[in-house]
């Protein structure tokens, strides 16, 4: 029972995504979404606002800073979920033969 | 390792590499690069350092508390210059108006607060590198 609801779930799920997919601008329209007005903004205005010849640089610190600060908080939880795992060895050396 | 070409070849490498990697990091703002390469390239150094003289003397010369402290230090700093504009009056992470100094064209110390975002983070991916690397060579 579980299985066949999961199954009609995940079955409805998928062609609600295929259908949706025909609705997608087709890549590299000059009228898709993505081509707004920002990019032109960063490339105009990016040199006065930032004062950094490299733009790139630019958006990724100062105008995408905050989307830079999740991606330090990635890396900081990827360390903290391998020294979780592997680090018991670590622990044991410190706390002398605290092991169970 | 126990090869004296290899160690000695270390030797003469390394520095090199370091300053490379601080290069880069420094250097954010100005050239192709930044905190991520930059951060990785001075972690290679440290590495290739593990890899060739042990574990043992590798993690004397960057020992865990040293690194946590460095990699939570990295993002501490990184927080507090956003919260300055905060407290100037304006958005999380606002550079210019927020009054960071913006210097000249093309120096080193120009860009408001983004040498120095990229210098935090670049300490910070390098020892995130270095300790993922000391993690897994302590489990073999």
């Amino acid at each position: 029972m579980t299985k066949i609801f999961t199954f009609l779930m995940l079955g409805g799920l998928l062609f609600v995504l295929l259908t949706s997919i025909t609705e997608l601008p087709t890549f590299g329209e000059s009228y898709a979404p993505a081509h707004n007005e920002i990019s032109n903004h960063y490339i105009e205005q990016g040199p006065e606002d930032t004062n950094s010849p490299n733009l790139i640089g630019a958006i990724i610190t100062d105008y995408r800073a905050f989307d830079t600060l999740g991606e330090a908080t990635v890396l900081f939880t990827a360390i903290a979920a391998v020294v979780a795992i592997l680090g018991v060895v670590h622990h044991k050396q410190d706390k002398g033969d605290n092991h169970e | 390792m126990n090869d004296l070409i290899v160690k000695m070849t270390t030797k003469l490498v390394l520095p090199f590499i370091q300053l490379y990697g601080i290069y880069v990091i420094i250097h954010g703002h100005l050239s192709p690069g930044g905190a991520f390469p930059g951060g990785a390239i001075f972690a290679t150094s440290i590495v290739l350092f593990t890899i060739v003289f042990g574990l043992r003397i590798g993690q004397k010369r960057l020992p865990h508390h040293v690194s946590s402290k460095l990699e939570t230090s990295g993002i501490f700093v990184f927080i507090v210059f956003g919260l300055t504009g905060i407290l100037m009056g304006y958005q999380f992470l606002t550079n210019q108006e927020a009054g960071f100094p913006m210097g000249e064209w093309g120096r080193v110390f120009s860009a408001g607060f983004i040498p120095i975002i990229t210098f935090a983070l670049g300490i910070k991916v390098m020892s995130a590198v270095v300790t993922l690397f000391h993690t897994m060579m302590e489990e073999e």
